[in-house]
């Protein structure tokens, strides 16, 4: 209970955001309240449903389980990231096609999670995409149309990296 | 003719916010100088609260106060009787703050309020409160005896409510039954577990003497009706508007939790807005549970599978409240008997006060556990008989030639359950055709002799749906040409915009892009009721519907006479009405609009603009239904149950948008399968809850859901205009009832019997070791 703050600076989505602290702010908290990014949501904060989930230092990171102290220096991507503009990623517009989200609560997190997978595994099967969603919980759609999104966004992405 | 929409795959429009991070959650509400609550909750499951001191938590700095129920008055009244049920003896409802005696772990007792929240949960750690606790009636049956611990002291026994329906000679049926099944069938606790939990943020305006109150609710309307009731304001000083909210599935109404109360009361007496947010833990604790369940039930038929008649008594595990009333439970009766016929009915019901959290709805409000009851005792008869589970449903199912069927229960707001505008026997063919059910039946033999462990179960349903109360809409052309909808119940990702959109748009003949629905505001619209009970679409849509054709009928006149045409001559295209087959003669809706309004001239007796509010109030329920089977393939090694088909084929009636109703089904399913593999809460005796994280309550992720096959048999409601049946619910109730029995196939040489659930490999293992011992 002491009111001790540390100055970090955290680059967000090509952003600097420099603040002062206190040293038990959860890096999902910071994210939200301070640089008011309130995309990343917050199912548990206990590391299970992944609805925090953001890429640190491009590596998919679940931002309850971190300090933001800790994520000083470092670049982060969130949910805001992903839209160029008006144009949607592929990824959402593959969501939006499939009816890959119902509530929309579980859905950046998802989303963050599956850009750094399908950058790994351009070409997934069903069975490679259930084992990549399975660290993060939807309570909405059963999986099935996020499962169908996911494929189709890798169609999509790949079509994109054929088109000249 | 204007554009096909209902029925078609139409995206949704409220997907664009909720996939860029744009949505607004309640966490998400952010106000200047807002203050930030924590919410101190009982340690004991049973105790009285001896003093409460806040004097270091106050002295905290950046703490601003600490509510008690001293502070609340006559705002801690007890909160309302939701439900009256004939059958009660002791209604008890809950209080903001629980005055002088706890009786949850979890109940709330203070509330602070700090500069943060981190704050706020540090003076949680300092307020001191002496409690006497004593022992707590945890188990339902054990609470259910005479001389149990009380938990209303003010009562003789904890049952709060003791009621009995049935039709027939159930006696008679008996006396003449050549077989009888017997079973007593326990659907275990669980809970909705939405990813987002519940929250309130509220804001007060001196100047006005009003509110502002975001609020996680289903039910936004009713929720300011008794947040205005409780402070003594006026309703019309008060709006509460549901945001975007993650997921609810029944758990976020309740009317009212202590929250949705104390932080409007915070925000009012600091002046200052105040935001609370749950955490997952609280979530556990403090928001409703459902589920748990023990029925005793008796099946009597003929040797030829007839079915004669039914009789089944139960306990329902209240919790500490029942502000609800026995809903559960009157639910799980009034869809008991399923699609089938059966002559003789009685059921009674027992709720039982524990020293547990609040028992309220979670999708499917006890048609799960009835479905379950049912189906299981289907399934002991047909073993019994040596008959296959499939031919003694079919010689049991009411077909369209019996119909109207009155199936001998009674279903919520007096609904008798009525079979009408279903085809049961097309069901049951189009879902063995899917699944090859006598392909799979000819080919067992040769795999059990393998030694694979394969079985095969269905499970038929009827779903109440689409209740009353009513729902109200009001839909307005504006001079913009824009057509805005707007209506009381919110959305916690059904998709209720785009399904409006679609009704909007087809019915008055205007482009989709054009229309706007503005929902689960009460500035906006503050008729109705709320979102639960699968009757978005049958309630909220009939109205949008009979608004929208008020709506059409007057622009066409008023074009009639602008054009100096007939009425009937005329035809709205895309947002222009046009003499047909003249398509250059016309009128936009967006210029009639503003004739509709004419400021100046506007006649006496007429009302202004280009609108119409209107409302739906069924007569009762609506009735959907459908079957699901799946095949599974039980390791004897492990208990492991793999699941080789899941095939679902159901009648929802006409569907307004095919890509949302799938939507609706799977995620019932996954939710039906958590329950009945993984989903249980756990009490200790003295009614500590010890599954209150992701990582002991275990929700299914990807990997144990598999790939579902829908079937659609879609036959129109006469009931309401739009031909539709409702569809939120229905997906879980064969889910538990369908896997027992495809297990039971499985091991049928082991005798395998599963008499409750969630059931898991361990308990799969007993079974077979307890045939092997
Ligand atoms: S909020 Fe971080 S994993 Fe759930
Ligand atoms: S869409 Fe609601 S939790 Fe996934």
């Amino acid at each position: 209970m002491n009111d001790e703050r540390r100055t970090i600076r955290v680059t967000i989505n090509g952003q600097v955001f420099e603040r002062a602290v206190a040293p038990n702010l959860l890096l999902s908290d910071f994210i939200r309240h301070e640089a008011e990014l309130t995309g990343t949501h917050v199912g548990c904060e206990h590391g299970v449903c992944g609805a925090c989930t953001i890429l640190y230092e491009s590596q998919p990171a679940r931002s309850c389980l971190m300090l933001a102290v800790q994520a000083d220096g470092a670049r982060l991507e969130t949910i805001e990231s992903l839209a160029k503009g008006d144009a949607l990623h592929p990824l959402q517009t593959a969501f939006w096609e499939k009816h890959g989200l119902q509530c929309g609560y579980c859905t950046p997190g998802i989303l963050m999670t599956m850009k750094a997978f399908l950058a790994e595994t351009p070409n997934p099967s069903e069975a490679e995409i259930r084992v990549a969603l399975s660290g993060n919980l939807c309570r909405c759609t059963g999986y099935q149309q996020i499962v169908e999104a996911v494929r189709h966004a890798a169609a999509l992405l790949s079509a994109a990296r054929v088109a000249p | 003719m204007s554009t096909r929409l209902i029925g078609e795959r139409v995206k949704r429009r409220e997907d664009r916010r909720l996939l860029t991070g744009t949505a607004q959650f309640i966490d998400d509400i952010h106000l200047p100088n807002m203050a930030h609550a924590a919410v101190l909750r009982s340690p004991h499951a049973k105790a009285r609260i001896l003093r409460i001191d806040a004097s270091k938590a106050l002295a905290l700095p950046g703490v601003l106060a600490v509510l008690t129920h001293e502070d609340l008055g006559a705002a801690n009244d007890p909160m309302p009787l939701l439900n009256q049920d004939r059958g009660f003896i002791y209604p008890r409802t809950h209080r903001a703050f629980a005055p002088g005696q706890v009786r949850f772990v979890g109940e709330a007792v203070a509330l602070v309020v700090a500069e943060s929240r981190y704050r706020a949960e540090d003076a949680l750690e300092l307020i001191e409160v002496d409690y006497a606790p004593s022992q707590a009636a945890v188990d339902v049956m054990a609470a259910a005896k005479s001389g149990a611990p009380l938990v209303h002291d003010d009562t003789d026994s904890n049952i709060a409510c003791r009621t009995t329906n049935g039709r027939g000679d159930v006696d008679a049926a008996f006396a003449k039954a050549d077989i009888v099944i017997r079973e007593e069938l326990r659907p275990e606790r669980g809970a909705a577990q939405p990813m987002e939990t519940r929250g309130c943020v509220a804001q007060y305006d001196t100047s006005s003497d009003s509110l502002m109150v975001w609020d996680t609710t289903q039910a936004p309307v009713s929720a300011r009706g008794l947040i205005a009731a409780k402070l003594g304001m006026p309703e019309a000083n008060v709006t509460v508007i549901a945001p975007d909210v993650g997921g609810g599935f029944g758990v976020k109404i309740m009317l009212l939790y202590p929250e949705e109360l104390l932080i409007p009361f915070a925000a009012r007496r600091l002046k200052r807005p105040v935001k609370w947010i749950e955490d997952r833990r609280e979530h556990f604790l403090g928001s409703n549970h459902e589920r748990l369940m023990v029925h005793k039930v008796e099946l009597a038929a003929r040797k030829d599978g007839t079915l004669l008649g039914l009789k089944d008594v139960f306990y329902y595990d209240s919790g500490a409240y029942c502000p609800y009333g026995p809903i559960n439970a009157e639910c799980a009766q009034g869809i008991l008997p399923g699609p089938y016929k059966i002559p003789a009915i009685h059921t009674e019901y027992i709720a039982v006060y524990t020293n547990t959290p609040i028992v309220s709805p979670y999708r499917g409000a006890g048609m799960p556990h009835g479905n379950f009851v049912m189906e299981t005792v289907m399934n002991r008869l047909a073993e019994r008989l040596g008959l296959d589970p499939v031919e003694l449903r079919r010689r049991n199912l009411v077909t369209p030639a019996d119909c109207p069927y009155d199936g001998g229960t009674v279903f919520q707001y007096g609904s008798r359950l009525i079979h009408r505008d279903c085809d049961y026997p097309a069901l049951l063919a189009k879902l063995l055709a899917a699944i090859d059910y006598d392909g799979f039946r000819q080919a067992q033999p040769g795999w059990r002799a393998k030694g694979l462990h394969k079985g095969i179960g269905i499970g038929c349903y009827v779903e109440g749906t689409g209740i009353p109360p009513y729902e109200g809409m009001e839909v307005r052309v504006e001079p913009t040409g824009f057509v805005t909808v707007t209506t009381g119940y919110p959305s916690q990702g059904q998709g209720h915009q785009t399904t409006l959109i679609q009704v909007v748009a087809e019915t008055l003949g205007v482009e989709p892009e054009m229309v706007n629905v503005q929902a689960g505001r009460t500035d906006r619209f503050a008729w109705g009721v709320g979102t639960f009970a699968s009757r978005a679409a049958v309630v909220g849509c009939t109205a949008a519907l009979k608004a929208t054709r008020r709506v059409r009928q007057r622009a066409l006149d008023l074009a009639a006479d602008h054009l100096e045409a007939a009425a009937s001559d005329l035809d709205i295209v895309r947002g222009r009405v046009e003499l047909k087959g003249v398509p250059e003669i016309g009128v936009s809706l967006g210029e009639l609009a503003a004739l509709a309004n004419p400021i100046i001239t506007l006649e006496p007796g007429v009302e202004p603009g280009l609108r119409a509010i209107d409302y739906h109030r069924p007569e009762g329920a609506t009735f959907s239904s459908g079957m699901h089977g799946l095949i599974v393939e039980v390791d004897i090694e492990t208990g492991m149950v793999k699941i080789e088909r899941y095939v679902v084929v159901h009648d929802c009636g006409v569907m307004i948008n095919p890509l949302i109703v799938e939507g609706q089904i799977l995620g019932a399913i996954a939710q039906g399968l958590g329950g009945t593999f993984y989903e249980k809460l756990v009490f200790d005796e003295a009614g500590q809850l010890l599954t209150t994280t992701f990582m002991d309550y275990l929700i299914p992720t990807a990997m144990e859901i598999p790939h579902i096959e829908i079937h659609h048999l879609d036959r129109p409601s006469s009931l309401n205009p739009l031909g539709v049946k409702g569809v939120g619910e229905g997906g879980v109730m064969p889910v538990a009832p369908a896997f027992a029995a495809a297990i039971e196939d499985a091991l049928r040489l082991y005798d395998a019997r599963i008499n409750a659930f969630p059931f898991g490999p361990p308990d799969i293992l007993a079974m077979i070791e307890g045939r092997a011992r």
